[in-house]
């Protein structure tokens, strides 16, 4: 179990990103973060992942103290990152060096095969597109097995199309063996598809302000009416958290043009 | 003539990234482009030479060029001489190299190495390498010693930037990679600080080979009994223009010669890169 646990973040500039937050994961468990620019959603999850430390507070994993990263969390940044001096079969591998060689390559190969890409094993990463790079970076992720995943708006450079096939493509590894996802993301219709919750931040200092569940059966419809619905409430608590409160008669119509400012 | 090693070495760090992917016909047939040139201005000059429009006394026609270098050869001079020039580049370039990386990656790596050796280095950098040919005489006398510190200290500075410029813009996205996967500091620096330096030392390491072979000539100059820098000053006291215009030609030769050993041997290692490499 993820726990977040009084986590405060000042930087060394004064910056107060984060105040006081509390939140805890179960194991398996998806977890989206919205929130408006600046909220700190970016800031909590390098926090989870230990490439930053918290100012106040403490983030454990089961129990264990986060201080820097951890073998059993990984991370999915923006871009791909991969590294492009080697073969995209190596980069894969490059969180596993320490396996035995058979093992390694297995694994590899694995990986590859579950995120589509068995044939580009050899090929350097400049030849990938910007979907294929970014599943060779979630399979990356995946390869050394995290309980928990951590993902900072991982298709928000993609296209529509790419995107909504990577969501899908998302889920089903996760359902391999279910580790705890944890997506920051600033496209509504992602964080439900993918979710069990969604949670709203505002900025100035970042606080958690609402939580969503979205309770619904996987895989989810984009179009059904109990989609549309929670996406109702998640732009309804992020046009309040921005202090930009729907009145009562033109509730819907507030909330999509919120939709389109708040980010 | 330090001119000609220095462009030698200089034009094709342009050309040479992403030269894999070509045809065999454009493999070769570019070359001989190149060649159109100066092998067509060789050629008129010999012809007006033999049409008796010149003498061809002063700036000796590729024939006579070619006669001293045959005669150089053939009394094994040439074989002495290149030895020797090319015997003091290399050891002067592996010191260079040596000392540039040394302190490139203590002053790339670390802010505080940076601010202890930057200054001091940009300092000495500033001094023109010839003007401490004097005191490297007196310090180490006039044979090798001295010859080799001055082209140990040519090579020196563009390696020392380059690495140091190297290191500090490596990406720190990259870096975090390395973060999140926990390597070990010598983890870093080999799987991910190395690889990603690679690019920029091949371009500082090319830089620094065109200085060595300006710097030698230099310090050929300053009185050596062998040597191409000797044959030139030789051939300039005897009044042989064709002795230096071949010695000019085996200095151009060199300097490309290992200008390409250096690019060629780094080649397999920068496969990966994703280079503009200019218009094909």
């Amino acid at each position: 179990m993820l726990v977040i646990d009084g986590v405060g973040k000042t930087y060394a500039n004064q910056v107060r990103a984060l105040d006081n937050i509390s939140l805890s994961v179960d194991p398996g468990e998806i977890v989206a973060i919205v929130g408006g620019s600046g909220c700190g959603k970016s800031t909590l999850l390098r926090l989870i992942s230990g490439l930053d430390t918290p100012t106040e507070g403490a983030v454990r994993l089961d129990g264990d103290r986060i201080t820097g990263p951890h073998e059993k969390i990984g991370i999915v940044f923006q871009e791909p990152r991969l590294l492009p001096w080697l073969t995209v079969a190596d980069n894969v591998g490059f969180g596993i060096a320490d396996r035995p060689r058979a093992e390694r390559e297995e694994r590899v190969a694995t990986a590859l095969k579950r995120v589509g890409l068995p044939e580009k094993a050899e090929v350097w990463p400049r030849e990938l597109s910007g979907g294929q790079a970014q599943r060779v970076a979630i399979a990356r992720a995946l390869v050394p097995r995290p309980e928990v995943l951590l993902l900072d708006e991982p298709f928000s450079a993609l296209d529509a199309f790419t995107r909504i096939d990577l969501q899908d493509h998302l889920l089903d590894l996760w359902a391999d063996f279910k580790p705890t996802l944890i997506v920051v993301t600033h496209d509504v219709d992602e964080a439900i598809v993918l979710a069990d919750r969604i949670i709203v931040m505002r900025p100035m200092p970042g606080r958690l302000f609402d939580e969503i569940i979205a309770d619904m059966p996987r895989p989810r419809d984009r179009q059904s009416a109990a989609f549309d619905f929670a996406k109702r409430r998640v732009l309804a608590a992020l046009d309040r958290s921005l202090n930009r409160a729907p009145s009562a008669d033109d509730g819907e119509t507030r909330s999509e043009a919120g939709a389109a400012l708040w980010w | 003539m330090s001119l000609v090693g220095m462009t030698a070495s200089a034009e094709p760090a342009l050309a040479s990234a992403p030269a894999a992917a070509t045809t065999d016909r454009n493999r070769f047939s570019r070359p001989l482009l190149g060649l159109l040139l100066p092998v067509g201005a060789a050629v008129l000059w010999e012809l007006a030479v033999r049409a008796g429009l010149s003498d061809g006394r002063l700036v000796p026609p590729p024939s006579t060029v070619f006669e001293t270098f045959a005669e150089l050869a053939s009394t094994g001079e040439l074989w002495r001489h290149t030895v020797a020039t090319l015997l003091r580049v290399l050891i002067g370039f592996g010191l260079g190299v040596a000392a540039g990386t040394l302190f490139g990656a203590l002053a790339g790596y670390s802010a505080l190495t940076r601010r202890l050796l930057d200054p001091s280095l940009q300092a000495l950098r500033a001094i023109p390498s010839i003007a401490w040919v004097p005191l490297f005489i007196l310090w180490l006398g006039i044979f090798e010693a001295s010859k080799i510190a001055l082209i140990a200290v040519g090579v020196f500075f563009p390696v020392y930037l380059g690495v140091m410029g190297a290191i500090m813009s490596v990406d720190r996205k990259i870096v975090e990679v390395g973060r999140v996967f926990r390597l070990s500091g010598s983890a870093m620096i080999r799987r991910i600080l190395l690889p990603a330096v690679l690019p920029a030392y091949v371009v500082a390491l090319r830089s620094g080979l065109g200085l060595g072979w300006m710097f030698v000539v230099a310090a050929e100059f300053m009185g050596a009994a062998e040597g191409l820098g000797y044959l030139l000053v030789d051939g300039q006291q005897l009044g042989k223009p064709a002795q230096i215009v071949a010695a000019i030609v085996a200095f151009a030769l060199l300097g490309k010669i290992t200008d390409g050993l250096l690019a060629a041997g780094s080649a397999p290692f920068l496969r990966w890169q994703d280079a503009f490499g200019g218009e094909r």
